[in-house]
């Protein structure tokens, strides 16, 4: 049985997929998907609870909430999406530096990951974002770089692992450059781990950008962001809690989707793994 | 005992070492200038290069990062930049309404993910394991700063049960231990749940249960304290997620905690107060882990105290 037969029979990764695609196709046809400009404001119809004209309300300076959120996908999946590169990337290179060159730099490198990952995820983001400052690019950089460090222990296991096999060592006694290694039998092993892990990583990466969003160390106004716009919506929580309460759904649903996702893709691609936490 | 204890906590060094050095080197990075940043745009230049020398940010990075190394080990943290106090006098003002809150959140999180788990597991696929399951998927995708919102909204909103925000009593301590905990329920339960399910298939239990043990016996004695080490550890862990959590709940409920001033430095710049709290958090941290490997001697009597 393959992958995808295997991936097909379960309920709740379908569902996650479904949202996935939903998702993608709100972030991809935003601009005629929304009824309303993000930006237009109306501020006689501040805080418009949600009815006929405004299905999910409007905010603080009158937006139309539903807009922004469909617009706010974008943001969270380009986040999502580039962070998983920065953190597939980063640690590709530094798992074969590593699990390749061996000795004090593995060493090294290794307890520099240990600390990194020993440490609390946010605190660790808030320290990049202080020291990078805050906007989308930078909160990007942020959330990959908390992704590094399990890339580069995958990725250096099966260095190791593989460096010792008979094929991998003749290729090597042939000359084979290291890029060459690395694409033909290196990748192709982790290739499952490294898909379920970057669609775990985006389910978090989504909420962590909402986290630092949502703190005013993230993506900045106007900009529509799911976690800035719980934020703004907090300043009127008592009188008008949708504000803040709807695009605190979407994040929900967002990271959801890839969780499920991510569940259903570890179970079809490493049955080993099947039914464990 | 003690000198594994002393062992370990020498081990933790380097990695206070380490992390000192990770923030150190991030705030270092910065492309802007601190110090004008400080000041605002109408600082002279004078102004300027005075204040850089004066925090000492003129020398070159290992110097300052071997300075400030050899000041922490004589227990001086330096002064706060935005509140010109010492550091180690916010420090000591903010922790202990963080570690309360973390530790009504991590007691939350060790009786309702444990019992969750194993009703889980000893009636697996039930009507119970089915909501439980689904709801530790949901709780693992609630942003917590929403489900804070949300718990304002129904219980101090609409109910008027709990106050909005702050602290002081037990009532201001509800809702954001609930906030802070309900990730860590949701990891607890679903680890407990597979480290039950596969404990209940060993050898011993069919053993126990063929000589006539009771099945609450079972669970208690058999089940329960060798499924506690996979938990413990993740106990760990999550304190870790709680201390990261605990920044967000800290904000959404007016807490005033550590989690709370860090933000404050970081908005206001003041990078050797968010060293401080940095230093903290991780040294916290490095004490839990350090609790847990402990007790994995208490509830499993093979594991030697070697270390």
């Amino acid at each position: 049985m393959n992958a995808w037969s295997r991936f097909r029979r379960n309920r709740l990764a379908l569902v996650g997929l479904v949202l996935v695609v939903v998702l993608a196709v709100s972030a991809a046809l935003a601009p005629w998907l929304a009824p309303y400009d993000p930006a237009r404001q109306s501020l006689v119809e501040k805080r418009t609870k949600p009815g006929a004209k405004y299905v999910l309300g409007a905010d603080e300076f009158g937006r139309d909430i539903l807009s922004r959120v469909i617009y706010g996908s974008r943001v969270a999946l380009l986040v999502g999406v580039l962070s998983a590169l920065i953190a597939v990337a980063g640690g590709l290179l530094l798992g074969t530096v590593a699990g390749f060159v061996g000795g004090w730099l593995d060493a090294v490198l290794m307890r520099g990951i240990e600390i990194l990952l020993a440490f609390p995820y946010l605190l660790l983001a808030l320290a990049i974002v202080a020291a990078l400052g805050t906007g989308a690019l930078n909160t990007t950089i942020a959330v990959g770089i908390w992704g590094v460090p399990t890339v580069t222990r995958i990725v250096r296991g099966s260095v190791l692992a593989l460096r010792e096999t008979e094929y991998v060592g003749a290729a090597r006694a042939l000359g084979a450059p290291v890029t060459a290694l690395l694409r033909r039998h290196i990748l192709p092993n982790i290739l499952p781990s490294l898909i379920v892990y970057a669609t775990l990583f985006m389910a978090n990466a989504i909420l962590l950008e909402a986290a630092l969003s949502f703190l005013g160390l993230g993506v900045q106004p106007p900009t529509a962001s799911w976690g800035l716009m719980v934020s703004t919506g907090r300043d009127v929580l008592l009188v008008a809690p949708h504000v803040a309460t709807v695009p605190g759904l979407a994040i929900m649903v967002a990271v959801l989707a890839f969780n499920l996702v991510g569940d259903g893709l570890r179970d079809a691609l490493d049955p080993r793994l099947r039914g464990s936490a | 005992m003690l000198t594994f204890v002393l062992r370990r906590l020498l081990l933790a060094v380097p990695v206070l070492l380490g992390v000192v050095f990770v923030v150190m080197l991030t705030i270092d990075l910065l492309p802007g200038d601190v110090v004008a940043l400080m000041l605002g745009e109408h600082a002279t230049k004078d102004a300027v290069a005075t204040l850089r020398e004066h925090l000492g940010l003129d020398k070159p990075f290992i110097v300052r990062y071997l300075e400030y190394v050899a000041r922490v080990a004589r227990g001086d943290l330096g002064r706060s930049i935005q509140q010109n106090r010492p550091v180690a006098a916010e420090l000591a003002d903010a922790w202990p309404a963080t570690l309360e809150l973390t530790v009504a959140a991590l007691l939350i999180a060790t009786v309702a993910g444990i019992t969750a788990g194993v009703a889980s597991a000893v009636w697996p696929n039930s009507f119970f394991d089915a909501v439980a399951r689904l709801g530790s998927l949901f709780g693992l995708s609630m942003p917590i700063f929403w489900t804070g919102l949300v718990l304002i909204v129904v219980f101090s909103l609409w109910l008027n049960w709990l106050p909005v925000g702050g602290a002081g009593s037990l009532n201001h301590l509800v809702l954001p231990a609930i906030t802070l905990a309900l990730p860590s329920v949701a990891m607890v339960s679903r680890m407990t749940r597979s480290a039950v399910l596969d404990v209940l298939r060993e050898d011993y239990v069919r053993t126990a249960r063929a000589k006539g043990v009771g099945e609450l016996w079972v669970l208690g004695r058999h089940a329960l304290r060798n499924a506690f080490i996979p938990i413990l550890t993740l106990l760990g862990l999550q304190s870790g997620q709680l201390m990261g959590g605990a920044v967000l709940t800290e904000t959404v409920f007016a807490w005033p905690g550590l989690g709370r001033l860090m933000v404050k430095a970081i908005f206001a710049r003041d990078y050797i107060l968010l060293q401080g709290a940095v230093l903290v958090f991780a040294l916290a941290f490095v004490i839990v882990n350090l609790l847990v490997d402990l007790s994995y001697g208490l509830l499993d009597p093979r594991i030697g105290r070697q270390g």
